[in-house]
């Protein structure tokens, strides 16, 4: 067994859902056998490099792949790397991060290579054996891939946590290799240019990795009260997230969703206000460790799944909340 | 210029979905089936274009079982021009098998742009997109809650959800876009369409008519109900909720 993990990075740190792909390839077996790819160029790809080398003890090597046209992450770009990278080395399994990077390039490069991925990997029992969910969470599905090597696999980040570097890690750093490019057409590549990001700078966590997380359904009814939200998440150090419903009548942007086909999320303090309980937006956030649940419809689907109700009005429970609650230390 | 859109019969989403007690799989039988909802906004997507004069022709292609008539109906009764049906049998095809037949139509009906859902709400693989841009190697244009077409430049721009906020990124046509549930919002059919959409062609081929050998290197297991949330507490005040989460969660 030898894993490839497709790894992103920034600020010359491999990013968190990236360490997740490490700890799940590291779970396949016990051997040192785990090669990290890397791409971009610059000092914080080499920095993040330095940290891919030391993140776990089973990484075999680090492989970088210094390009300026890796700067972005288009998919055409990717997949012919990673297609470049197996043929070279030969991998019996490449994995990486079911965000929106993993997939939307490794199906592309499964199909270059001719087998079937596996998407949303939630649990790997034996190397080819995998546990994924079907019909937003609503059923689980094991699936055995019976075909050629690689195989395939992008993971939920919320299902594998890469304890924090042993300093067996630390002390034994594994060796970075560059990539050798020579062979990588760019010229032969389908024709796509990145243009442009527009996200909202913010001081809370990240979403997908918040300890807290609060989320605001359609009840919160305007842009404006969802401030009232944030204002609780800078109390608690929590993310703010949203209903689809709520990003669908414009409150937030749509990168706060948690869902079905938004982000999954698996705090351990979920707090839910105004929010019904749609299937598809428990399907984001129903392996949260605990959840409550606040809305004024003691009916809503929401308190099947809360650890704590409270049947009230938000508008009443948030600012008494900011009042009671201790400053995050 | 033509556009294709590939659409799936699945469970409707307001299905409450039931796994089969012998853990095969999820009871389909008697079940309301109908389009999956982000194949309903590839099609309108498609259509709009046709409707703004990008586009001079319109085709919907579903594979699977010969039910797929009636998804293909309801993408003609919308307003596709005409509808091709691949008759793969009962047995569920894999995606990779998709995007090998979807290369296939692609090569008979060459179409300036190839439109699909960015995933299915049964299987939730958010893959086929991706894999027949691969296999032609047209770029890609995946989870697109805005798209913009250049008929002049041959371009097309399109606006992404991704994980950190919209991405936008410019694509030399022929290419292929999934969509997001953003991009637009579906119309019904109305009666005189659906009467209509009762007298334009379904082309009825099969994998083997297109070369494509349907090959499965995936094998299931088993389908088993998630586990259980245990039912939790009402209580009665914020103090309550408070001092819970405390002392009896330990979250705070």
């Amino acid at each position: 067994i030898s894993t490839l993990v497709l790894a992103e990075h920034e600020g010359g740190l491999v990013k968190q859902s990236s360490l997740s792909a490490v700890a799940a390839a590291a779970s396949i077996n016990e051997e040192k056998s785990v090669t990290v790819l890397l791409g971009g160029s610059g000092p914080s790809l080499h920095k993040a490099a330095s940290h891919a080398a030391s993140c776990h003890p089973l990484i075999l090597q680090v492989l970088v792949a210094e390009a300026d046209i890796l700067v972005h992450p288009l998919a055409e770009t990717w997949a012919e790397l990673v297609h470049l990278v197996h043929k070279q080395s030969g991998f019996s399994h490449i994995i990486s991060s079911s965000n929106s990077f993993g997939k939307n390039v490794l199906p592309r490069a499964a199909a270059l290579l001719d087998v079937s991925p596996v998407t949303d990997v939630i649990g790997i029992s034996e190397p080819r054996l995998f546990t994924r969910p079907i019909y937003a969470g609503n059923a689980l599905c094991t699936v055995r891939y019976t075909g050629a090597d690689p195989c395939i696999i992008t993971i939920r980040s919320t299902s594998f946590t890469l304890s924090s570097s042993s300093s067996e890690a630390k002390s034994n750093a594994a060796p970075i290799s560059q990539v050798d490019l020579s062979t990588f057409d760019e010229g032969s590549l389908p024709k796509s240019r990145w243009l442009n990001i527009t996200s909202q700078e913010s001081e809370r966590p990240d979403l997908a990795n918040a300890r807290i997380v609060v989320t605001g359904g359609r009840a919160l009814k305007s842009a404006e009260n969802f401030k009232l939200l944030e204002k609780l998440a800078e109390k608690l150090g929590a993310a703010v997230g949203a209903t689809r419903a709520a990003v669908d009548a414009g409150f937030v942007p749509n990168d706060l969703q948690v869902g079905q086909t938004g982000k999954i999320v698996a705090p351990d303090l979920y707090m839910a206000f105004g929010v019904s309980g749609a299937i598809q937006h428990l399907a984001g956030m129903r392996d949260s460790k605990v959840i409550v649940a606040v809305n004024k419809d003691a009916d809503a689907p929401i308190f099947q799944v809360a650890d704590y109700g409270l049947v009230a009005d938000l508008f009443e429970v948030i600012p008494e909340l900011l009042e009671k609650l201790p400053d995050k230390k | 210029m033509k556009v294709l859109v590939a659409v799936k019969r699945v469970v409707d989403y307001a299905v409450k979905i039931r796994v089969k007690a012998d853990k095969s799989g999820v009871e389909t039988t008697n079940v309301k089936m109908s389009m999956n909802p982000f194949c309903e906004i590839a099609l309108e997507e498609a259509l709009r274009i046709r409707e703004s004069g990008a586009a001079s022709e319109v085709v919907a292609v579903s594979v699977g079982p010969d039910q797929c008539t009636d998804t293909l109906r309801t993408a003609l009764a919308m307003g596709a021009d005409r509808a091709v049906h691949v008759y793969a049998g009962a047995t569920p095809v894999l995606p990779l098998s998709v995007a090998k037949i979807l290369k296939a139509l692609v090569q008979v009906e060459q179409p300036g742009l190839l439109i699909l859902g960015k995933q299915a709400i049964d299987d939730d693989c958010n893959q086929t997109g991706q894999m027949v841009a691969g296999l032609l190697r047209w770029p890609q244009g995946t989870f697109a809650s805005k798209v913009v077409l250049d008929k002049a430049k041959n371009v097309a721009t399109v606006d992404r959800e991704v994980d950190g906020g919209i991405e936008t990124i410019s694509l030399d046509l022929p290419a292929v876009i999934t969509t997001d549930l953003r991009l637009n919002q579906p119309r019904y059919a109305t009666l005189p369409n659906i009467m209509k959409a009762k007298s334009k062609v379904i082309k009825k081929v099969t994998p083997a008519e297109l070369n494509v050998e349907i090959k499965s290197d995936m094998e299931t297991i088993q389908v088993t109900e998630p586990p259980k949330r245990k039912a939790g507490v009402i209580v009665s005040s914020v103090d309550e909720l408070i001092d819970k989460l405390k002392n009896e969660a330990r979250v705070l």
